[in-house]
C-alpha cells in the first residue's frame, strides 16, 4: 500500500481551476519528483495535500483520508517546506527549529535538534541569529530542518534549488538522501531543475496544465523521447 | 497658576507619579499591542473590556471577598470573556477587511458600555484598592505605598508574559502566529485559536489595568476612556508592532506627560493630552515605525 495516494484530485484558487484530475502515489521510503513547466499545477499539487487550497477528490494517507486542514495535515505527519521556504522571518534560527517540533508531544527537541546541526553545521552557527538574516542557501536549510524536526513520514519540498548556488543545491539533495535512507522520510518534491530531480528520484510525474501527461521510473522518463526534448533540453 | 519652586524632591515624587500612570499605559497598550500583532486592528474595545472586568471585581469585593481573592477570579473571567469575544464576534469577521474589524470592535466598546450601565449604573464609585494610600521614605523621597504597588503589579505581569512569549512553547506558537499565519499551520499551530488566546491575555492586561487605576480615580463606565487614548499614544510611539516598544512608550509618555503637565505652565492638567499628542506627531516624523517598531531584515 502507498503512504501517499491522490486519485482525480482538482483543486481552485476562487473561479480558477489549477488542478484537472491529478492521480499520484508516493510509497514508505520513495523520493517522487514531480516535474513540468510554469503554471502546470506542481505547486497546486503540493499544496492539495497539506491542505493550503481547496481540493476535492480522494486523497489518503497511510490509508487513511486525508484532513483537509492544514493544522491537522501536519499533525498528522506531513511537513510541507513550501515555495519562498516559509520561515519565520523575525524568528531567531534557534525559534524556528522549536517550531518545527510544534506538533510533537513526546521527544527530545534538543537531540533533534542536534541531528538537524549534524545535517547543516551552518545552522547551529547561527543559532541565535533572525532567521531573515540568513542567505537564501541557509534559510532552505534552515526550511528542511524544520521540517526534520516534525519527525514527519512525508516530506513536500517545492523547488529546492531554487535561487541556490549548485555546490549548496548538491548539498541539499545529499542531506535529502541521507534523511530518506536514515529516518525512513518519504519525499514527495517539485523542481524544475528536471536532471537534478530525476538524478535523485525513483519515479516522476511530469504535469501539463493541472493533469499527470507521462509517468514512470527516472529511468523511463529519461529515455522518454517528449521528456527529454521538453524537460530535459537534449 | 503660579508654579512653586523647583526641588528635587517633589521632581522624584512627580517622577515617581509618572511611572505610576505610565505603567497604566503601557500594560494597556501591550494589549492593544498583542492583539494589533495578531490581526492587524486596533481594539477599540480594550477600555471598555478593562472596565467591565473592574466592575466585576468591584461586585465581587461588595459581596465580602478582599480584592487578592476577587483579583485571580477576575483575571480568569476576563481571560475566558477576551476568548469568547475573539470567538463569537471576530472569528467570523476574521477574513473580513480591516475596517469591518475596527467597527466591530467599536460596536463592542458600546455595546459594553451600555451594559455596565445598565448593570451598574452611571455614576461615580469608589473602588478601594489592595494597596494603602499612606507614603513611605524611599530614599528620601515620600512615595506612596499605592504607586509603588501599582507599577510593581503591573510590571510584574509584563515581566511574567515576557517570559511566557519567549521561553514556552505556547509562547513561542503565539509569535509564530502573529507574524507567519501560513506557515505556522504548515507546522501544526491552531492558528484561530492563537488569536483568541491573544485576545484573552489582551483582556487579562485591560483586568489588570482597570484594577490598578480604579482605587486612584472614580469607577464608572467611562472610566477607560481618556486612559485608553493614552494607550493609544504609547502604542504608537513604541511601535504598534512592538511589545517592548509598548511597555517603554506606555513609561515615557506616563513621565513625560505628568512632568510636562506639573513644570511646564501653560500646559498645567488640561493641556496634557494634546501635548503628549503633538510629542508623538513630532517623534513620527522623524522616526514613522515609532521607537522600536522595525522592518525585519528579509533577504531572499
Amino acid at each position: 500500500m502507498s503512504l501517499l495516494e491522490l486519485r482525480d484530485v482538482e483543486a481552485r484558487y476562487g473561479p480558477v481551476k489549477a488542478l484537472h484530475g491529478v492521480t499520484l502515489s508516493v510509497d514508505e521510503g520513495e523520493l517522487v519528483a514531480v516535474l513540468g513547466a510554469n503554471g502546470a499545477g506542481k505547486t497546486t499539487t503540493l499544496r492539495a495535500v497539506s491542505g493550503t487550497v481547496k481540493r476535492d477528490g480522494e486523497l489518503t494517507f497511510s490509508g487513511a483520508r486525508l484532513p483537509r486542514r492544514a493544522e491537522a495535515t501536519a499533525r498528522a505527519g506531513i511537513a510541507h517546506v513550501p515555495e519562498g521556504r516559509g520561515t519565520f522571518s523575525e524568528l531567531s534560527v534557534w525559534e524556528n527549529l522549536r517550531l518545527g517540533a510544534y506538533t510533537r508531544r513526546r521527544g527530545n527537541v534538543k537531540e533533534d535538534a542536534a541531528r538537524v546541526f549534524n545535517y547543516f553545521p551552518r545552522l547551529e552557527e547561527r543559532r541565535d541569529q533572525q532567521a531573515g538574516t540568513l542567505s537564501g542557501g541557509e534559510q532552505q536549510m534552515l526550511a528542511l530542518g524544520r521540517a526534520i524536526m516534525a519527525r514527519p513520514r512525508l516530506l513536500l519540498l517545492d523547488e529546492p534549488s531554487l535561487g541556490l548556488a549548485p555546490l549548496l543545491v548538491t548539498e541539499i539533495f545529499r542531506v535529502l538522501a541521507t534523511m530518506k535512507s536514515e529516518e525512513g522520510i518519504s519525499v514527495l518534491v517539485v523542481e524544475q531543475n528536471a536532471n537534478l530531480a530525476l538524478a535523485h528520484a525513483s519515479r516522476a510525474y511530469v504535469l501539463e496544465v493541472g493533469r499527470v501527461v507521462v509517468d514512470g521510473t527516472s529511468d523511463e522518463l529519461r529515455k522518454n523521447e517528449s521528456v527529454r526534448k521538453s524537460y530535459l533540453g537534449y | 497658576m503660579v508654579v512653586a519652586a523647583f526641588t528635587w524632591t517633589e521632581f522624584a515624587q512627580q517622577l515617581a507619579a509618572g511611572i505610576r500612570e505610565g505603567s497604566i499605559y503601557a500594560g494597556l497598550a501591550l494589549a492593544l499591542v498583542i492583539i494589533y500583532r495578531s490581526t492587524r486592528v486596533i481594539n477599540f474595545a480594550q477600555g471598555e473590556m478593562a472596565t467591565f472586568t473592574t466592575f466585576i471585581a468591584w461586585s465581587l469585593m461588595n459581596h465580602g471577598l478582599s480584592f487578592w481573592t476577587a483579583f485571580p477570579i477576575v483575571l480568569a473571567i476576563a481571560f475566558v470573556g477576551g476568548v469568547g469575544i475573539e470567538r463569537i464576534l471576530i472569528r467570523p469577521v476574521e477574513n473580513a477587511s480591516v475596517l469591518t474589524i475596527v467597527i466591530v470592535t467599536l460596536g463592542l466598546a458600546l455595546l459594553l458600555n451600555g451594559l455596565m450601565s445598565m448593570i451598574w449604573g452611571g455614576q461615580n464609585r469608589q473602588f478601594h484598592g489592595p494597596f494603602s494610600t499612606r507614603t513611605i521614605d524611599v530614599g528620601g523621597v515620600p512615595i506612596s505605598v499605592q504607586d509603588i504597588g501599582i507599577v510593581v503589579t503591573s510590571l510584574a505581569l509584563v515581566l511574567l508574559l515576557a517570559l511566557f512569549f519567549r521561553y514556552t512553547k505556547l509562547g513561542l506558537a503565539l509569535r509564530a502566529a502573529a507574524v507567519n499565519p501560513d506557515s505556522s499551520r504548515l507546522v501544526g499551530v491552531r492558528v484561530g485559536w492563537m488569536l483568541a488566546l491573544g485576545w484573552g491575555i489582551a483582556a487579562v492586561l485591560g483586568a489588570v489595568a482597570g484594577m490598578m487605576i480604579a482605587p486612584v480615580v472614580f469607577l464608572d463606565p467611562n472610566m477607560m476612556q481618556t486612559i485608553l487614548l493614552y494607550a493609544f499614544a504609547a502604542a504608537v510611539l513604541g511601535g504598534l508592532d512592538s511589545p517592548v516598544g509598548a511597555v517603554v512608550g506606555g513609561i515615557l509618555l506616563g513621565v513625560t506627560i505628568t512632568l510636562l503637565g506639573r513644570y511646564v505652565e501653560f500646559i498645567g492638567s488640561t493641556l496634557k493630552l494634546p501635548a503628549a499628542l503633538m510629542l508623538i506627531l513630532v517623534l513620527l516624523l522623524v522616526r514613522p515605525g515609532g521607537l522600536f517598531g522595525k522592518v525585519a531584515v528579509r533577504r531572499v
